[in-house]
């Protein structure tokens, strides 16, 4: 990585770098296939090989399988408890949602750098979780307008308000119902970043405790070490962590679009 | 931060690819295989709950069976119970009735026997009579040498009879 500078760049690792077509365009637009786009294919490609090994269709399932549908029906349940029995329905949304998030944000904690290659993680990049966020909120803004009209207004009133209230109250729903897809996409990535950078920054004091001598190895480089490790463990929690949150928080909206209060 | 330091050139490259790869994810995965594994799931849940049903109600009907078994049981109990009364009644009605032959007839035995004891009283008295008329003759003949005969001998003797 950045170590034939002699110093570590906790940034570099969200560079996007075109690795073929770079002069691809559509309508103007360029579209090369960066390193973002091949992890997401990456993604991709091993999410349809996880659920494919569990299409066997067995009546007694085994370990592939099981693990496939524990996954579906996780996600399944979640539906369930959040918005009932019409939740069913938005199954291949969520779980894809769920499942692209998890894998883009446990690939990208692998450690492929020691083979020589470049880790990406796409979301921590804010015009993806942007997009996804912005897909979500169609979803639910298509979904309340279809099912109640106008009356989808009346989600900004809550139960119960005080007439003379109302009007603040409405303001005030107002915007948090806007700032929803801000809060989704800036949770996914800032929690990406965050972690990935402590770990670019520890991994520094690492390399620079060792490079000053014995004294700061012992002091720096080892503790630094011991941290890095902790923080991984606590950052496939968050890998999983924010998928979830994302998806939860999805269905929760949904849930909002499809029952109001 | 290349985040928002790449954002103008490689924005629309992010946005194209994530909708090419999550559209990929989400109608080939996502619409074309997991509504299969829910199938599966769902088969699965209705196989269980079917076979679950189908030993309810083949428990239903052994309690059933078992039911009709003990009602049916009882009843043999209840009719076996009925001959046996039944035997011993006609048993009891057969061992009084040769009771009561039995003691009829000793009662015309008895009753025999009395009347044989009455009519051989009545001829030893006769004889008794023929004794003491002959005893009375003969000892007026010996104490006074007269005869009498033996009418008066008899009357004499009967009246001595009735008044002794």
């Amino acid at each position: 990585m950045a170590a034939d500078a002699g110093k570590v760049d906790p940034m570099q690792q969200f560079q996007i770098e075109p690795l073929i077509g770079e002069a691809w365009e559509i309508g103007g637009f360029n579209i090369a296939f960066t390193n973002s786009a091949l992890w997401m294919a990456v993604t991709t490609l091993l999410l349809w090989a996880f659920v494919f090994g569990g299409m066997k269709r067995e009546l007694v399932p085994g370990r592939w399988q099981m693990a496939v549908e524990s996954f579906t029906g996780f996600i399944d349940d979640m539906l369930e408890a959040n918005i009932g029995k019409e939740g069913r329905k938005y199954l291949p949304y969520i779980f894809s949602l769920f499942m692209f998030i998890l894998f883009g944000n446990l690939l990208g904690l692998l450690p492929v750098g020691l083979v020589g290659l470049h880790p990406f993680t796409f979301t921590s990049h804010f015009t993806i979780t942007g997009v996804l966020a912005i897909i979500s909120f169609s979803i639910v803004l298509i979904v309340g307008f279809w099912k109640h009209g106008f009356h989808f207004f009346s989600l900004f009133v809550p139960h119960g308000t005080p007439a003379p209230m109302i009007p603040a109250i409405a303001l005030i729903e107002f915007f948090s119902f806007l700032i929803r897809p801000f809060s989704l996409a800036l949770r996914l990535f800032v929690a990406m970043m965050a972690g990935h950078v402590l770990l670019k920054v520890l991994s520094s004091f690492v390399m620079d405790g060792l490079n000053y001598g014995i004294g700061t190895s012992l002091m720096v480089a080892i503790p630094s070490f011991a941290l890095m490790i902790a923080i991984s463990a606590l950052e496939i929690l968050v890998a999983g962590i924010q998928a979830y949150v994302f998806a939860l928080l999805t269905s929760l909206y949904i849930n909002d679009a499809e029952h109001l209060h | 931060m290349p985040q928002i330091a790449q954002l103008a050139e490689t924005y629309s490259s992010q946005i194209f690819w994530l909708l090419v790869f999550f559209g990929v994810t989400f109608f080939l995965i996502g619409r074309g295989m997991v509504p299969k594994v829910m199938e599966t799931v769902g088969m699965r849940d209705k196989q269980i709950a079917d076979d679950l049903a189908a030993a309810q109600a083949a428990r239903d009907a052994a309690d059933e069976q078992e039911e009709t078994w003990r009602e049916r049981e009882s009843a043999n109990r209840a009719k076996a119970q009925g001959l046996i009364a039944e035997a011993k009644a006609k048993a009891a009605k057969t061992s009084e009735a040769k009771l009561a032959a039995a003691q009829e007839r000793f009662d015309t035995q008895l009753e025999a026997a009395q009347s044989e004891i009455e009519a051989a009283r009545t001829s030893a008295m006769a004889e008794i009579e023929d004794v003491a008329t002959e005893a009375a003759q003969d000892i007026v003949n010996r104490l006074t040498g007269t005869t009498v005969d033996k009418r008066t001998a008899r009357s004499a003797v009967k009246k001595a009879l009735v008044n002794g």
